[in-house]
Parts: C-alpha cells; sequence; structure tokens
C-alpha cells in the first residue's frame, strides 16, 4: 500500500493529466458531475454523482455509422472516433460493479466493440465512500463500500490518500505516479474499513435481502398480484432508469440528414410506451407491465443469465430521483412480503 | 391535519360517498411519499400520510382515475385545485366522479435540499412548525423550514382553492405580492448572449427522462408527438444541442396560457433545471400583452390565447419590445 498527502492532490492530477484525460467528480450547482480535470478543478466531497459513471463506456447517446447518398451510391463511414486513454478518479464501489454488470451485456459475444474500445482505454480509480447515505443498500447486492472494486482502490484518512492497485492495469497506473507515493503500512485503511463497515451496520437498508429474487423465481414474481398496486403512479417517465448505473437498454434509430443518414444508438427506457416497439405493435402496452419489466429484468432475468448476478448495485440514484419515490427497494420488500 | 383527512376519508368511503381515494402513501424513509389510491379503511390506517413532503400535485392521476368507474376523493392542496380546474376546462377529467375535499398548505419541504445541505443517513425527519429535526446515523441536525422549500412554495401565488367540494379549515387568500416573477424579470435584463447562456448551460444538463412532460398537468396528450414515431419527430434523445434546447422550448410553447405555474416540472426534475422559469416567462408576457391572467383560476370560458379581440397586440410586439 502507498499513499500521498491530500494536499498534493492538485499536483498527482496534474501528472496524471500528462498522460491521460483525468475524469473526477466535481461539485456543479446540482450536484456532482464527472468532469475532466482541468487546472483548478477540485474533487468533490459528495458522497456520489448524480448520473452514473457508465456515461464513459456506454454513453447516451453515440453516433454508430453514417450512411451518405450520392446518386446510385451509398458510402458507408465508420464515425468512430480514435478513444484517448482516461481514468476515471474516484469512482464509488457501486459504479465500479455497475462495469462488471455492463461488460456481462456488452464484451458477451458478439462483442460491441464501440463499447469495448472505450472500456479497454479507461483505468478505474475507486474511492471507498466515508459517509453513505440512508438510500445505500450495495452490501445487499454483495458489494463492500469499503473495499471498492476497480483498477486501483483509494481510501481517504487523516488527510492522505491511500492507494492499492487491483489489476496488471492498475499496476501500471500506480508505476505511472509512483515518485510522488510513498510505501506505508495498511493501519489506517485498516481503521477507515472498519469504521465504514460500521457505519454501514447502521443504515436503514442493511437488512434488505435478495433471497426472494433470482431466475428461479420467474413464474411467481411475474404473477405476482402486487405489480398493479406498484405500478399505480409510476409517471412513466425515464428517470429511474437513466440514472441507474446499470440499466442497459438501448434503441438503434436512423437520423434522416437530407443526403443521407446518421444511424446512432441511444440510451432507451423500458418505461416508455414505444420501448421494443416492432412491427406489430408493442408487446408491453399497459405501465404496469413496463414497469414490471423494470424490476423482473434486475431481479429475475438478469441473475437466470448471468450466474445469479443481479442488475442492481445498490447506488440508490433511483431512490433519490423518481418524482414519486418509488424504486427497487419498496419493489422487493412488498414482492418478498 | 392528518387525522382529520384520515377521518374524513374513512366516513366518505363508509357511507358510499366514494368508492376510492387517492392521496399520499408513507415510504421507507421519512420523505419518500408516494401518491396512492385507497380502497377501504384498513388500507388507509396502514399507510395514508400528509405532511411536509407531500408535494405531489395530485390532480393529473385524475384524468385517468376519473374516468374509471365510481367516484374518487382526491384531497389538494391550493395550487392543485388550479390545475384541476385547468383540466376541467380542458374537459380531461369527468368532474362527477371526482369529490374534491381542499386541504391547506403552508408549503412543502424537499428532501432533496434537506440532503443538500449535507445532511445524509437520514433516519426520521419531525417539525416543530417551523423547523425540522432531522434525525441521521451521523447525529441530529435542525433545518428551519423555509430553507428547505419548493422553490414554488417559497414564491407561493395562492392558498385559495378555486375548486373543492368540501373544505378543511378554512380558505386561504390569493397572494397578490408573489414574487415569482423576479427571476424572468432578470432573465429579461440580461442581454441576449447572456440569456442564451444561461439556458444553455441549463438545458445542456437535460437527461431526456420526460419527468417533466410526465408530470404535468397541462401536458396531457394521449400520445405525446415527440413519442410517436409516426410524428417524423420523435424524439428519444437530442443529437444536437439545438434539438436539447427545441424540447423545452416546445413543451413550455405548447403549454401556454394553460400551464397554472404548479411547479412540478421543476420539482421532479432529477438535473435541478428551473424549468418553470420558461413557463413563468410566458405567464408574464401573457399578463403584460392580454391583461392578468392566471390559468386555472376559472374552470369555464375562453383564454387569452384562445379568443381574438381587436385589442389584442399585433405581431410586431416581438420587434417593439426588443431585444436587449
Amino acid at each position: 500500500m502507498q499513499k500521498l498527502s491530500m494536499e498534493k492532490l492538485d499536483e498527482l492530477f496534474r501528472k496524471m493529466s500528462e498522460k491521460q484525460a483525468v475524469y473526477l467528480p466535481v461539485d456543479k450547482e446540482n450536484g456532482a458531475k464527472f468532469e475532466k480535470w482541468s487546472e483548478g478543478t477540485k474533487m468533490s466531497q459528495a458522497l456520489n454523482t448524480i448520473r452514473s459513471a457508465k456515461d464513459f463506456i456506454f454513453p447516451q447517446t453515440e453516433n454508430l455509422v453514417d450512411f451518405k447518398v450520392n446518386g446510385k451510391n451509398i458510402e458507408v463511414a465508420d464515425t468512430r472516433e480514435e478513444c484517448e486513454d482516461f481514468v476515471i478518479f474516484g469512482m464509488k464501489a457501486c459504479d465500479a460493479r455497475s462495469f462488471g454488470i455492463l461488460d456481462k451485456v456488452f464484451l458477451s459475444e458478439p462483442v460491441d466493440t464501440y463499447y469495448k474500445n472505450r472500456r479497454e482505454h479507461g483505468v478505474l480509480v475507486t474511492l471507498a465512500c466515508t459517509k453513505p447515505s440512508e438510500t445505500c443498500f450495495c452490501q445487499t447486492f454483495g458489494i463492500n463500500p469499503a473495499e471498492p472494486e476497480g483498477d486501483v482502490s483509494t481510501w481517504i484518512a487523516d488527510g492522505e490518500m491511500y492507494f492499492e492497485a487491483n489489476t496488471e492495469k492498475g499496476k501500471t497506473f500506480i508505476e505511472s505516479i509512483s515518485d510522488m507515493l510513498e510505501d506505508c503500512g495498511t493501519e489506517k485503511v485498516d481503521a477507515q474499513k472498519a469504521k465504514i463497515n460500521e457505519i454501514m451496520r447502521k443504515l436503514p437498508l442493511n437488512n434488505l435481502k435478495t433471497d426472494a429474487f433470482g431466475g428461479d423465481k420467474l413464474n411467481e414474481l411475474f404473477n405476482s398480484p402486487k405489480w398493479a398496486e406498484l405500478s399505480e403512479s409510476c409517471l412513466g417517465c425515464g428517470t429511474c432508469t437513466f440514472v441507474c448505473p446499470t440499466c442497459q437498454c438501448y434503441d438503434i434509430k436512423d437520423f434522416d440528414c437530407g443526403n443521407g443518414v446518421k444511424r446512432f444508438r441511444c440510451w432507451d427506457s423500458c418505461m416508455y410506451s414505444d420501448f421494443t416497439r416492432m412491427a406489430h405493435g408493442n408487446s408491453r402496452n399497459s405501465q404496469l407491465e413496463r414497469f414490471r419489466q423494470r424490476f423482473m429484468h434486475k431481479l429475475v432475468y438478469f441473475p437466470a443469465n448471468n450466474d445469479g448476478e443481479f442488475g442492481c448495485v445498490g447506488c440508490g440514484r433511483c431512490l433519490a430521483k423518481c418524482p414519486i419515490s418509488m424504486n427497487i427497494v419498496k419493489v422487493m420488500k412488498a414482492l418478498e412480503g | 391535519m392528518q387525522g382529520r383527512m384520515i377521518e374524513m376519508a374513512k366516513k366518505l368511503l363508509g357511507d358510499g360517498t366514494v368508492n376510492r381515494v387517492i392521496g399520499w402513501k408513507k415510504g421507507e424513509f421519512a420523505y419518500d411519499i408516494t401518491p396512492a389510491v385507497f380502497e377501504n379503511a384498513e388500507e388507509i390506517d396502514a399507510d395514508f400520510v400528509y405532511d411536509d413532503f407531500c408535494g405531489h400535485n395530485l390532480s393529473k392521476y385524475l384524468i385517468k382515475e376519473s374516468k374509471k368507474d365510481g367516484k374518487m376523493l382526491v384531497f389538494l392542496k391550493p395550487c392543485d385545485t388550479y390545475s384541476f380546474n385547468q383540466l376541467i376546462k380542458e374537459h380531461r377529467i369527468n368532474r362527477e366522479n371526482v369529490y374534491i375535499v381542499g386541504i391547506p398548505c403552508e408549503g412543502k419541504a424537499s428532501a432533496e435540499t434537506i440532503k443538500e445541505k449535507g445532511i445524509s443517513g437520514i433516519t426520521g425527519i419531525s417539525s416543530d412548525g417551523d423547523n425540522f429535526k432531522v434525525n441521521t446515523i451521523y447525529g441530529d441536525e435542525t433545518v428551519a423550514k423555509s430553507d428547505v422549500l419548493e422553490e414554488r412554495c417559497t414564491v407561493c401565488k395562492s392558498k385559495k382553492h378555486v375548486v373543492y367540494d368540501e373544505l378543511i379549515g378554512e380558505d386561504g387568500e390569493v397572494n397578490e405580492n408573489s414574487s415569482r416573477f423576479d427571476m424572468v424579470a432578470k432573465l429579461e435584463n440580461m442581454t441576449a448572449d447572456e440569456r442564451y447562456a444561461f439556458w444553455r448551460n441549463e438545458l445542456s444538463k437535460c437527461i431526456r427522462c420526460n419527468a417533466c412532460r410526465n408530470v404535468c398537468p397541462a401536458c396531457s396528450c394521449e400520445n405525446c408527438v415527440f413519442d410517436n414515431p409516426n410524428s417524423g419527430v420523435s424524439n428519444k434523445a437530442a443529437v444536437t444541442s439545438f434539438e436539447e434546447n427545441m424540447f423545452h422550448i416546445i413543451r413550455a410553447f405548447h403549454v401556454a396560457g394553460r400551464c397554472t405555474d404548479c411547479g412540478e416540472c421543476s420539482r421532479v426534475c432529477p438535473q435541478n433545471i428551473p424549468l418553470h422559469l420558461l413557463n413563468r416567462k410566458f405567464i408574464k408576457d401573457i399578463n403584460e400583452l392580454y391583461g392578468d391572467y392566471q390559468a386555472g383560476e376559472e374552470s369555464e370560458g375562453r383564454t387569452p390565447l384562445t379568443t381574438y379581440t381587436k385589442e389584442d397586440c399585433e405581431p410586431s410586439i416581438v420587434n417593439e419590445r426588443g431585444c436587449k
């Protein structure tokens, strides 16, 4: 384990920025947001960003290909830009796990090369949480905010930042900044971990369990009479899906530019009335069905296809942002009850 | 208040005046309240809540609920009644299927604003009227209610119920001195470039979740043009910053003259974009160009933008008023 005085953080970001783009959470008037570091940028102390880190590897919109029509010829242009190396600094444990979940979707055959390209260029430097909120329930999904995953894990304790590499990529990264770091023992970090674990035990959602969910509970959960009441006041907006670090559904559309077509991909939301609309129409015509889809996907379909792993990381963004405060925690408690 | 509401709901359900009740249901924490329909006394006793966090405007739900069989009891705060009246005017609600109980409101609090003060790990919130005592796993905190009100409540336009079948408590007054147009005036006094920069900064935060549209009582189209793949302008994501701006501007135009300034758009925006300012600009302009008008004040009659009079301003007003 190595450490750095927090006073030297600016110097560290400056050094890191020489080799790659550095993104870190920055306080804005409406909450924290990942932004590229430039001279003067300060790292936010907020628990988490409003939008998740998935934007880096799965952006809300991206151009896939351009078709230019010229008489009887159609020119096909690959619009992919060369992806620069980047570091996401200060990601939290929940977002770090969400990358693993997204990998299962985009890196399984057939591999999504757009995603893979970005994923390979990024180094994830995570930061242990010091002040979890009542909306946090990452522990439900086996995530420990005291020991965040990622290429490098960091902790802040007593004015110092501690670093530990978890992967080869992480080791290379640490080497690139090693002249700024000094070797140290793990005592301070161990104490910090114990403190975080103690806080986690006090959180109101500490006892939320996943026992009632999983791939083998499909029929029973799908047919539950409780969906009607749970979905009753859902507005059908896409807030939960768009602030979610694991929601991965997208739509591909052609944008007519007059003399050609831009084919782009954008996030989609199962809450929307035209979600998975096909030639025959829509397969889920009521908000109940669309609402159910979101939670069945995370709690049943995803684990059924991914060795039991759930499609939620308990970051609590949907709890904080849903306009009517209906969310996965309330759904889980109602369905298991 | 909650006690009297529960009592009334149970009485009206019991004597058959209504078949269902729409109100608010308590959540996991002290503040995460959800609008809900209650069908019997047991459900009401178990979950019905009315407190400082019941900001949701229930009027829009009645578009759907009033088309069902039977009668629905709804509790409306003063500003919610303006939305209700406007929907009656637009023939979107079956009035005979709704029984309105007007309830007083002293302003609703925003849990998000409490959290923005750095308060986290909330396990309970209690109120003594002026202050909230917030219990957290990190210790107790006290915040003044006036510091954490929803924006719309800090500039409350009216405590008067414009429609109801029954009232709990005394009716209030229209607040003629609301400062709700102050920020609009400030924007009007900016140069065009400054104003453009202000709105680009705000609208570039938009994630197109459509929460503003879906919560809006004035947005009552069966199928929004932006959701309809056959419209040619269906717009799941903004391709350019121009489209990013236009979604909100078009929406503001569409609700102009019908928006009651209930403020739900800004309350629900996950990115805290001050969307109400677009609507208030239209309201202020209508007041100035056609005479004072408050949408939702009446449930019948013509409105400034749906009536023609010879005194109406000419399109040239745009040039005459100019732009700084």
